[in-house]
């Protein structure tokens, strides 16, 4: 699939999320629209898994650590076939297999229940861990929020995966500079992030345009080293795409109006 | 009764025989390998060993991370860190998923000694019962240990065993283990004993100073927790009368809470909850500790007898 044909399919992911947090009256926009291009783009690109085998043992695995980013993971997938997409309508409601945040027990590919914050990495490792022991060639994919980057387990992970050398692990962190109660740099500020990634031991490839497929490609295809855990830290913008929820933190967690949703599919319209 | 054995060197020594059978088995330690006894399988398999550091919650995730590529692990530190600290970890991403985790923990209860009350959980049965479809074993003895960890491979899901410091009498009759279904040791009318861990061998010899009174207790070793035998609680209370539960726990959420749900509108008698009384632990060694909190086999005859 060419950049072109990549970009029409994250145009139809950002609809589906509009869609899907309208009609549920609740939901997480912001940060599903920052992680469009990277969530895309590891899906088709990246990940050796069949949508008619979701479990097979063999497939490349993902984890949505920011799991509030539900609604994109959700879109990527059905466009990829492992669920059908009249699931849409039941998102966040009553025996929906689509709940607020991801449910492994419920949802085909995915891998790992999550949502709450600074958990999804840990497991990522034990994926990546695992894989090495059964003398696997899976690679393991984890996206992680910026914000998410608060929680003290995050560096638990990060340690452990330098420590156990794990090269088949790949973390994107989705830095999008954002989070419920303002800007990291007023919350809780993460300081260089991409400093702290290699001084964790990461091979970090930082995209200063995480929202262009380009960018995001070329961070993905570039090699790994031999026995280091790599990182993408990719600077997004949250909201992206929707004119009046970019760069707004106040989009969290809201989900759009009527009126809102119509408007923002106007200028999402291929 | 012989020789005494601590359930955490049984599950120690039990590791390693399971790993020589189950190539899946892998364990998982938070720092404390020499203390949780998973230093023998460390030894033995050490590619099938993976220190954490001090780092609990993120054990516990990796091991979640790790069962789901078909492999069993055992994920090892103290209650109070295991079942404490990553109590999130392990609702929201081992057991919610149904992962097939088993979360062994030692040092739990008062029984833990000199280090005191913020490394005595009292609390983990109850955390641990709390959560949905979590399965809550806690041995009684070595044997009983060495017999629950090869159970909980072949079982399939999330389990949390509760494993101790100290060690305690192992029980000369080696009696069958199945997770889910009680131990009748001791037949008598006057009472229905209900005890987990190493409380069971003192509710044993709390019997014994009974009897010497003319008192016959039933003594029940509720090794499972959750899900709890209903069928023997209640049976056991319809023919008593009087029910009496003994854990090293927290008298609020342990043992004696679950039998006590269990009785509930379906079997109308006395009840007596034996355990520590919403209160922190304390240094001391072991023995002056349980004496302390009333867990010693002369006190708790004594408070059977009050109850009668």
């Amino acid at each position: 699939m060419n950049t072109a044909e990549l970009s029409k399919v994250c145009r139809q992911v950002r609809r589906d999320i509009i869609n899907m947090t309208a009609n549920a009256g609740s939901g997480h926009p912001g940060g599903s629209l920052s992680a469009v291009e990277l969530l895309t783009s590891v899906f088709y690109t990246q990940m050796r898994v069949d949508p008619q085998n979701p479990k097979d043992p063999d497939r490349d695995r993902f984890v949505l650590s920011k799991g509030h980013a539900a609604p994109c993971y959700y879109a990527v997938l059905a466009e990829k076939g492992f669920i059908d997409r009249s699931e849409f309508q039941h998102f966040r409601q009553l025996h929906s297999i689509l709940q607020g945040h991801p449910d492994a027990k419920k949802v085909p590919g995915v891998d790992a229940s999550t949502g709450s914050l600074g958990q999804g990495c840990s497991i990522a490792v034990g994926m990546a861990l695992g894989a090495k022991h059964l003398k696997k060639d899976t690679r393991v994919y984890v996206l992680l929020g910026d914000g998410e980057c608060q929680e003290g387990q995050v560096w638990e992970a990060f340690m452990a995966a330098a420590h156990y050398k794990l090269d088949n692990l790949i973390v994107m962190i989705d830095n999008n500079g954002l989070q419920i109660d303002g800007r990291n740099d007023d919350v809780m500020s993460l300081g260089d992030l991409c400093a702290k990634m290699k001084a964790f031991g990461f091979d970090v490839f930082e995209v200063m345009d995480g929202n262009d497929l380009t960018s995001v490609l070329a961070a993905l295809n570039a090699p790994v080293s031999v026995g280091k855990p790599k990182c993408i830290l990719a600077h997004t913008v949250k909201g992206k795409g929707v004119s009046f929820m970019e760069n707004q933190a106040g989009w969290h967690g809201k989900a759009p109006n009527e009126e809102q949703r119509q408007q923002a599919l106007k200028e999402l319209e291929d | 009764m012989s020789d005494k054995i601590a359930t955490r060197e049984a599950y120690g020594r039990a590791l390693v025989e399971l790993g020589s059978v189950n190539d899946k088995v892998v364990v998982l330690d938070a720092d404390l390998a020499s203390a949780t006894m998973t230093k023998y399988f460390k030894e033995a398999y050490p590619d099938r060993f993976f220190d954490c550091g001090i780092a609990e919650a993120n054990m516990m995730d990796i091991g979640a991370g790790l069962s789901t590529m078909g492999l069993i692990p055992y994920c090892s530190t103290f209650a109070m860190f295991g079942a404490g600290r990553s109590y999130e970890q392990i609702r929201n991403s081992i057991a919610y998923p149904k992962f097939n985790v088993k979360i062994c923990c030692s040092h739990a209860g008062v029984s833990v000694g000199e280090d005191g009350g913020s490394h005595q959980a009292i609390e983990d049965i109850g955390l641990m019962r709390m959560i949905p479809g979590m399965t809550v074993i806690v041995p009684a003895d070595a044997k009983e240990a060495r017999k629950a960890t090869f159970a909980l491979s072949e079982f399939q899901g999330p389990v949390y065993m509760r494993l101790a410091r100290l060690a305690t009498p192992v029980f000369e009759e080696d009696y069958p283990f199945e997770i889910g279904k009680a131990n009748v040791l001791r037949e008598g009318k006057d009472a229905a004993v209900f005890a987990c861990g190493l409380m069971v061998s003192e509710t044993l010899a709390a019997a014994s100073l009974l009897a010497a009174e003319g008192i016959e207790i039933s003594v029940i070793n509720m090794h499972t927790i959750k899900p709890l035998d209903v069928a023997c609680v209640t049976t056991y209370a319809r023919k008593c009368g009087n029910v009496v539960t003994v854990e090293e726990h927290s008298v609020i959420g342990g043992l004696g809470d679950a039998v006590a749900a269990a009785l509930m509108g379906e079997v109308c008698c006395k009840f007596l909850k034996i355990g520590v009384n919403d209160q922190f632990g304390q240094s001391g060694k072991a023995a002056d500790v349980l004496r302390e909190y009333g867990l010693t086999a002369d006190q708790i005859a004594a408070r059977i007898k009050e109850t009668l």
